[in-house]
C-alpha cells in the first residue's frame, strides 16, 4: 500500500558544523551523531567494513584462544594538563598508557575502548587532532579502538577533556610475569632515560616560566617488550614507570617480592636537560613520571641478551642495567651515590612539589 | 655536559674525603667526640642527604641541620591566617609548591584547596602578578615566604605592581632574615656548633659582610658554600682547616656565584619595599627579634595583612613536638619522641617533616630511620 520507495541509506559522513563543542553535542541528537561520526568514528575507522554500529564490540573467542590462555584486561583515565605537549598529547597518552599496562603483564594488546568526557567550549579542531592522534598511536601499536563513548559536560564540570581507555590483550601459555617474582641476584634494567615525560609536562604548563627542549617519551612499549621476552624468556617482572616514577616501581617490587633493591645512581640513564631542569626546580628525576619507560627484572644470566634486544629496538637505544635485587633490607630501595655514599629511595607522599630555593 | 657536572667528579670527591680524614685525625676528632658543623640552609641539608655525603665522611665530623628551611620554620598560626585569606571567595591565593602541605592548626593549604578555596601553585611571584592582570575581578594574594633568596623577587613584583597600577594584587608577607636566626642558634644554651656552612643563595643577595659578627663575637668560622657535592665537601675541608689553626674567618667557597658585596640592586629593592618587624614568630624557635620583614607603609595597599584584616593568630606547637631542639642542633631527628611514629611525611606533626629540606623529612626519606642505617 505504501507507494513511496524509501531512499537508500546514506553512508556519507555527517560533519560537525560549529567550531566549538556545545552541550547540544552531548544531547543524543543529530549534533551528537555528527560529532561522533565526524571526529571519532572517521578517525578510528571503526565501521569501515560497512558493518552496522552496535552498542558493543564483538571479539572472536576462537581467535583469542589461538594466541594464549589468559585474557588481560585493564583500564586507565587520563586527565593531563595541557592537552598537547612536546612529544605527545592526551590521545597518544591514553592509548600508550593502556597498551603499556597490558604489555608489561606480558599480554599482546588486541583491542581498546575509548570514552571521552568533553567540557563545553572545547575547540572541535583540537578534538579532531587528538582523535587522529589516538588513531595513529593505536595503529602504531597494532591495536584497534573498537568501542567508545562521548559525553559533553557543562563548563567547569571537567577540565577540557578527560579520556578513559580500557584494553584487552592475550597472555601466551606459560608466561607468568609478576611483581612478587624478583629474586636476590636478579638484575634491574630500564629501556631508556628517566623523567622526560614529567619534565616535558611541567615545562609545558602555562604558569611555568622555565622552558626545556625535553619531549615526552610517550610511546607504546608492546613491540619492545615482545622483543625483550623473546630474548630473555626468564624475565621475572616488568612495570612501566608512570606516576611516582622509577622510585615508585622499585619500592613496589621490593615490598611485593620481599627483597631489597640496590641501584647505582651513575648507571641510571637521565638526559642532561632533565638533570638541569630538576636541579633548577628542586625535583628528583627518580620521582618524575614516564610514559615510555619499562623497568624489568631479569635473571643475571639473561641480562646480556635482554640488553641487546632492548638496544636493537628504537625505544631501547639507551637501555641500561641499573641495579640488582638483594636479600638484604627487604622492602627497601637503596641507591649507591657516585661518592660511595648510599641513600634510601623512598616513596613520595604526593606529587613532587618544587622547592622554594 | 651540564654546568654542574664538574662538581660531581668522583675522583676529586674521594681525594677531598681523604684530606678531610687527615684533618680530622690531626684534630683528634672521633665518632665520640666529633667536630659539629651546622649547615644553616635547607638546600644543603637536602644535598647532604641526596648525595649520601654524611655516610662517606669519616665519623669524626657530624652535620647539625640548621633552621634554614623557610617552610619548616613557618608557624602554624600563619598557615591558619593564610587559609582564612584563601577562604574569602574573592581571593585567588598563590603560593610556592612546598608550602602547600605545611600543616596549620586545622588544615593545610592543600586541604583548603580540596575544600573549595581557589589556591594555585606558582613558580614566581611574577606569575601571581600575571594572574592578577588576567583576573581583574578577583583579589590575587601571593603567599610570600623565604629568606633573602626569594625576597628580591617579591620586592620587584610589588614595585612592578605599583608601576602598573594593579589594584587587585597583594602580598601575605612571611619573609624572614637569616642573620637573627643564626644569632638565635649561637645564643641558645648548650650550643655546640664548631663551624657553619653558610647559605649560598642567601649570600648571593646579602654578600659576606653580615656574617662577620659570627667570627668576631662568637669566634666561629663560616664558609659560604654551593650546593653540589664537591661544594659541600670543599667547604667542610675549609672549615676544618680553619678550626685546625684556631682561626675564625668568613670565607667564600661559592665565589662563582656569590659576590663579596652581594647584589646591591636586590638589596636596594628589599630596602625599598620591606622593613624589619619588631618581632616574628618561628616554628620551633619561638619569637626572634627583628627576624621578619613587613611591607613598608608606602606600599600598604599591596599588604594582604592590612587588606584582609588578618587575625594574626598564635598557635602553639604540639607539646610533644621537638622541632625546636632539632633546629638548634640539640637533638638528632631520630631522637625526637614522635619521629617515624606519630610524625611521618604522610602525617607530619612538626614542620621539619613537611618540606624535603626539613631535617626530619630528609632523614626519613633518604637516611632510613637512623644515621648510617643505609
Amino acid at each position: 500500500m505504501n507507494a513511496i520507495t524509501p531512499l537508500p541509506l546514506r553512508r556519507s559522513r555527517h560533519r560537525v558544523q560549529q567550531p566549538t563543542v556545545t552541550l547540544a553535542h552531548g544531547g543524543g541528537g543529530s549534533a551528537m551523531r555528527d560529532l561522533v561520526e565526524d571526529v571519532f568514528i572517521s578517525a578510528f575507522a571503526v565501521h569501515d567494513d560497512g558493518a552496522p554500529l552496535e552498542d558493543q564490540a564483538r571479539l572472536s573467542l576462537a581467535d583469542l584462544m589461538t594466541r594464549g590462555d589468559r585474557l588481560a584486561f585493564t583500564t586507565d583515565s587520563f586527565v593531563v594538563d595541557p592537552l598537547e605537549f612536546a612529544g605527545g598529547d592526551i590521545g597518544k597518552l591514553a592509548v600508550c598508557g593502556t597498551v603499556n599496562d597490558l604489555a608489561v603483564g606480558g599480554a599482546v594488546p588486541i583491542a581498546l575502548s575509548c570514552a571521552v568526557v568533553i567540557e563545553e567550549g572545547m575547540a572541535v579542531a583540537t578534538l579532531r587532532r587528538i582523535a587522529l592522534s589516538i588513531a595513529a598511536t593505536a595503529k602504531a601499536a597494532g591495536v584497534r579502538v573498537v568501542t567508545g563513548d562521548t559525553k559533553v559536560v557543562a563548563r567547569g564540570a571537567c577540565d577540557k577533556l578527560f579520556i578513559t581507555t580500557s584494553g584487552v590483550g592475550v597472555i601466551r601459555d606459560g608466561l607468568h610475569l609478576g611483581i612478587a617474582n624478583a629474586r636476590p641476584g636478579d638484575v634491574v634494567i630500564v629501556n631508556g632515560p628517566l623523567g622526560d615525560h614529567g619534565a616535558a609536562i611541567m615545562a609545558a604548563r602555562d604558569e611555568m616560566a622555565v622552558s626545556t627542549s625535553v619531549a615526552s617519551d610517550c610511546a607504546p612499549l608492546n613491540g619492545l617488550i615482545g622483543d625483550l621476552l623473546t630474548a630473555a624468556p626468564g624475565t621475572r617482572l616488568i612495570r612501566d614507570a608512570t606516576r611516582g616514577g622509577l622510585a615508585a616501581v622499585l619500592n613496589e617490587m621490593a615490598e611485593a617480592s620481599n627483597v631489597g633493591v640496590r641501584i647505582t645512581e651513575s648507571a641510571i640513564p637521565i638526559r642532561p636537560e632533565v638533570h638541569g631542569f630538576c636541579d633548577l626546580l628542586g625535583l628528583d628525576p627518580l620521582y618524575l613520571g614516564n610514559e615510555g619507560v619499562a623497568v624489568a627484572v631479569v635473571p643475571a644470566e639473561q641480562v646480556g641478551p635482554a640488553l641487546a634486544a632492548l638496544r636493537a629496538h628504537p625505544l631501547g637505544v639507551l637501555a641500561a642495567a641499573i641495579g640488582t635485587i638483594t636479600a638484604e633490607r627487604p622492602g627497601r630501595v637503596v641507591m649507591d651515590t657516585p661518592f660511595g655514599g648510599t641513600r634510601i629511595v623512598d616513596l613520595l607522599v604526593g606529587d613532587p612539589l618544587p622547592r622554594i630555593c | 655536559m651540564t654546568m654542574t657536572e664538574p662538581f660531581h667528579d668522583r675522583d676529586t670527591g674521594r681525594r677531598l674525603i681523604d684530606r678531610i680524614g687527615e684533618k680530622l685525625d690531626r684534630l683528634g676528632a672521633t665518632e665520640r667526640a666529633p667536630i659539629h658543623l651546622m649547615e644553616v640552609c635547607g638546600g644543603h641539608t637536602h644535598a647532604i642527604f641526596r648525595h649520601g655525603l654524611a655516610g662517606v665522611l669519616p665519623p669524626g665530623v657530624e652535620f647539625l641541620h640548621g633552621p634554614g628551611c623557610p617552610v619548616c620554620v613557618l608557624p602554624m598560626g600563619r598557615i591558619d591566617d593564610c587559609v582564612a585569606i584563601a577562604d574569602d571567595p574573592r581571593v585567588i591565593l598563590t603560593t610556592f609548591g612546598d608550602a602547600m602541605r605545611v600543616p596549620g592548626s586545622k588544615k593545610s593549604l592543600l586541604q583548603a584547596k580540596a575544600d573549595g578555596a581557589d589556591i594555585r601553585m606558582v613558580y614566581s611571584p611574577l606569575d601571581a602578578l600575571a594572574l592578577a592582570r588576567r583576573n581583574p575581578d578577583r583579589e590575587v594574594v601571593f603567599f610570600g615566604l623565604g629568606f633573602e633568596t626569594t625576597m628580591p623577587s617579591t620586592a620587584l613584583t610589588i614595585q612592578r605592581a605599583e608601576r602598573e597600577g594593579i589594584a587587585n594584587f597583594s602580598l601575605f608577607c612571611n619573609h624572614i632574615t637569616i642573620i637573627p636566626t643564626i644569632k638565635a642558634v649561637l645564643d641558645s644554651p648548650g650550643m655546640n656548633v664548631d663551624g657553619f656552612i653558610g647559605p649560598g643563595h642567601v649570600s648571593m643577595v646579602i654578600g659576606l659582610r653580615p656574617y662577620r659578627f659570627i667570627a668576631k663575637r662568637y669566634n666561629r668560622p663560616l664558609v659560604v658554600a654551593g650546593f653540589e657535592p664537591l661544594d659541600v665537601l670543599q667547604s667542610v675541608w675549609m672549615l676544618l682547616d680553619q678550626i685546625g689553626c684556631g682561626a675564625a674567618e668568613i670565607e667564600n667557597q661559592y665565589a662563582r656565584i656569590v659576590p663579596e658585596n652581594g647584589n646591591p640592586q636586590a638589596i636596594g629593592a628589599i630596602g625599598d619595599v620591606f622593613e624589619l618587624r619588631d618581632v616574628f614568630e618561628w616554628r620551633g624557635l619561638g619569637s626572634i627579634d627583628h627576624s621578619g620583614v613587613a611591607i613598608r607603609a608606602r606600599y600598604a595597599r599591596f599588604d594582604a595583612e592590612r587588606r584582609f584584616a588578618v587575625k594574626g593568630v598564635t598557635v602553639s606547637d604540639p607539646t610533644s613536638c621537638q622541632c625546636g631542639e632539632v633546629l638548634k642542633g640539640a637533638i638528632k631527628p631520630w631522637q625526637c619522641k614522635l619521629f617515624g611514629g606519630a610524625c611521618t611525611p604522610e602525617t607530619p606533626v612538626g614542620a621539619l617533616m613537611v618540606s624535603s629540606e626539613g631535617a626530619c623529612a630528609a632523614y626519613h626519606q633518604y637516611g632510613g630511620l637512623r644515621k648510617g642505617a643505609a
